[in-house]
């Protein structure tokens, strides 16, 4: 188990690069706490793969040093790193049995047969695959591989950090939520350091502490599923995070007011002069829809999901979404919508602004 | 439904009837007839039975050259499978090189067998030869045309620098065919090199190199040309492998009965060593797909 310190890292795949845009993952700096589970949240090609293959030294970054509690590790071998990965699509041995391939990794680095014997057994139990321990792990459904996998990397009780690459792609839905409860009581068992790739968000806030919501090569956000949902820092994490994202829209904001085309829409907190793109962000569940004040809208389609109703409208020719509750009658004169002031947040140039509290 | 019933419909598989006919039947019929008969010319035949058959299975002559077969087809088989397989993981994986590898690696493959002979034939040579003239130079006897060892190995050398490259290329095929998760995943797991190749790299290859075994086999097995060029099946009759035989006895003999009863025993030899090759790999096949 590790402190992982991430100095002035950014990495390019081609290998003179100098403009930004050449870079898969810009420069970040960042620690990871020792014994702490992260979820790597972002869409595909923002580079969290790139992140995670440069943590496990499968990649050696362009720039920049990485440190395992204060050593710097940089330019060491994956082996010397001791670290466990899981990756996408499963890796199995074909030819071994499930027990030598769970073995594997202990052989390797040479642990005493009967430490071998008594580990292998145990993460057997705990991947649900005893039965089949000295079954050959060719003929296995992808789930069962992947399972075997996921004990490979976690069978080395010693690693420094366990990293997963999108490990339950493959998975079945209700085995998705088994063993990501297994991994999250393992967690809680053995404290190892986690970081988890993926781009599903229910799989990122149920599994992390802290969710790193990666977008364009770029950290954008770092917080808990909470913080990420109130005060989303850029307005990506904002669309990402939430189902719907939240609705962003252009406005001018003084004082405590943001004016959308004209109308005025109530701010919790005061502002300065803002000078860029200025847009207020509000989650579709602070938005209600009305009949007598606030913005106008146009209501194309109302979606019942069951929970709460999604209502789909236009505002000024944007889309807007709205979170309704399941039993909240919506009638044909429902045409304006009102916000939240404290859930209203502003964003400069696609960047949270934080106001001062209104007087 | 009712099927309709028109008897014309099998002029339509008559091309084919044809075409097998004239490609295959008739002339393994011709063999069948020769190897039943006998001749002492004037066209005219004599019924024998299984004769010519049973003197071929007691013919010390047939089974000296089958013999040598199988060794010149086992020597070939145990340098070219494994040299392939090396030479195919130390190619470049990508990029400019592996592209001028494959393509020089390709071209003897390109030479027709006669040609490959004569190069060899020449090559060889004590006077004219590069190889031999250099040998002799440098104090090592060799002599391809009086000495049985030298004849061996100028055959074998000349086989495996013709075809380890498909050898080759067929293992690179396969190595290309392994994502990079698993040697990724081998490197975390802390596997060595040989743990990587034993257990990865060589299950991901054992498809192909099968097909690799099955071409080689069958193509050694039947080889004529590049020996003949080079020993005519010399000295004495120590390099006269099957098909060498089978032409003396056939051509420079004229022993048509005996020379056809040998070509089909030869034929059902080869038939019945791809049979059991390719049961063995529909097996591993069924295997795969558990």
């Amino acid at each position: 188990m590790a402190k992982i310190t991430l100095d002035n890292l950014a990495h390019s795949y081609y290998p003179n690069a100098t403009k930004e845009d050449d870079f898969a993952l810009k420069e970040l700096n960042h620690v990871w706490a020792d014994g702490e589970a992260y979820a790597l949240l972002g869409s595909s090609g923002c580079g969290k793969s790139t992140l995670l293959n440069i943590i496990s030294g499968l990649l050696h970054p362009s720039q920049g040093r990485i440190l395992f509690d204060d050593v710097d590790v940089t330019q060491a071998s994956t082996a010397d790193r001791n670290i466990a990965q899981v990756f996408q699509f499963p890796v199995v041995y074909d030819t071994m049995t499930v027990r030598a391939n769970l073995a594997f990794p202990l052989k390797n680095r040479g642990a005493s047969a009967q430490y071998i014997a008594d580990r292998v057994q145990q993460i057997g139990a705990m991947i649900g695959m005893e039965a089949e321990l000295d079954k050959r792990a060719r003929g296995l459904t992808a789930d069962a591989k992947q399972k075997i996998s996921l004990g490979r990397g976690m069978v080395r009780e010693d690693v420094n950090a366990l990293l997963f690459d999108e490990p339950l792609t493959v998975i079945d839905p209700h085995m998705k939520w088994e063993l990501r409860t297994q991994l999250k009581s393992l967690h809680h068992e053995f404290g190892h350091t986690m970081i988890y790739v993926t781009h599903d968000q229910t799989e990122a806030l149920t599994f992390a502490d802290k969710v790193v919501v990666m977008y364009d090569g770029r950290v954008v956000q770092i917080g808990t599923p909470e913080q990420l949902f109130n005060k989303p820092e850029h307005t990506f994490v904002g669309y990402f995070i939430g189902s719907p994202g939240m609705n962003v829209i252009p406005a001018e904001v003084s004082g405590n007011t943001a004016t959308v085309r004209g109308l005025t829409v109530g701010l919790g907190e005061s502002f300065g002069v803002l000078d860029g793109k200025v847009e207020i962000g509000i989650r579709p569940e602070f938005v209600t829809l009305t009949e007598g004040e606030g913005l106008p809208v146009k209501v194309r389609r109302v979606e019942d999901v069951g929970r709460h109703k999604i209502i789909r409208a236009e505002l000024f020719g944007e889309d807007i979404n709205i979170v309704a509750g399941e039993d909240q009658p919506i009638s044909a004169d429902m045409n304006r919508v009102t916000f939240d002031p404290d859930r209203v947040n502003v964003y400069v140039n696609d960047w949270l602004k934080e106001g001062e509290a209104a007087q | 439904m009712n099927k309709t019933v028109n008897q014309k419909a099998w002029l339509l598989v008559l091309p084919v009837l044809v075409l097998v006919a004239f490609s295959a039947v008739i002339p393994i019929m011709t063999v069948v007839n020769y190897s039943v008969q006998d001749t002492f010319g004037n066209n005219q035949f004599f019924w024998t039975g299984l004769e010519w058959f049973e003197t071929m299975l007691h013919s010390e002559r047939m089974w000296d050259a089958l013999g040598r077969q199988l060794m010149f087809s086992a020597i070939i088989l145990m340098i070219q499978i494994p040299l392939g397989v090396f030479v195919a993981l130390n190619m470049p994986k990508s990029g400019f090189w592996s592209s001028f590898c494959l393509v020089m690696m390709s071209l003897p493959l390109l030479i027709p067998w006669n040609v490959v002979g004569t190069i060899w034939q020449i090559f060889g040579r004590v006077d004219i030869g590069l190889l031999g003239y250099t040998l002799d130079a440098i104090g090592i006897e060799y002599n391809y045309t009086q000495n049985v060892f030298a004849a061996w190995v100028t055959i074998i050398v000349m086989d495996v620098w013709h075809w380890t490259s498909l050898v080759a290329l067929l293992a690179f095929a396969g190595l290309k065919s392994i994502p990079d998760a698993y040697y990724q995943a081998a490197k975390i797991d802390q596997a060595s090199r040989w743990a990587v190749f034993r257990y990865i790299e060589l299950p991901k290859m054992m498809g192909v190199l099968m097909i690799a075994i099955l071409l080689r086999f069958m193509d050694s097995f039947m080889i004529y040309t590049e020996p003949f060029v080079v020993t005519g099946g010399g000295p004495g009759n120590s390099t006269t492998l099957l098909s060498i035989d089978l032409v003396k006895m056939a051509l420079g003999q004229f022993d048509l009965g005996p020379a056809a009863a040998f070509s089909l025993m030869y034929y059902l030899v080869i038939l019945l060593i791809s049979w059991v090759f390719y049961t063995v790999m529909v097996n591993m096949d069924k295997k795969e797909g558990k």
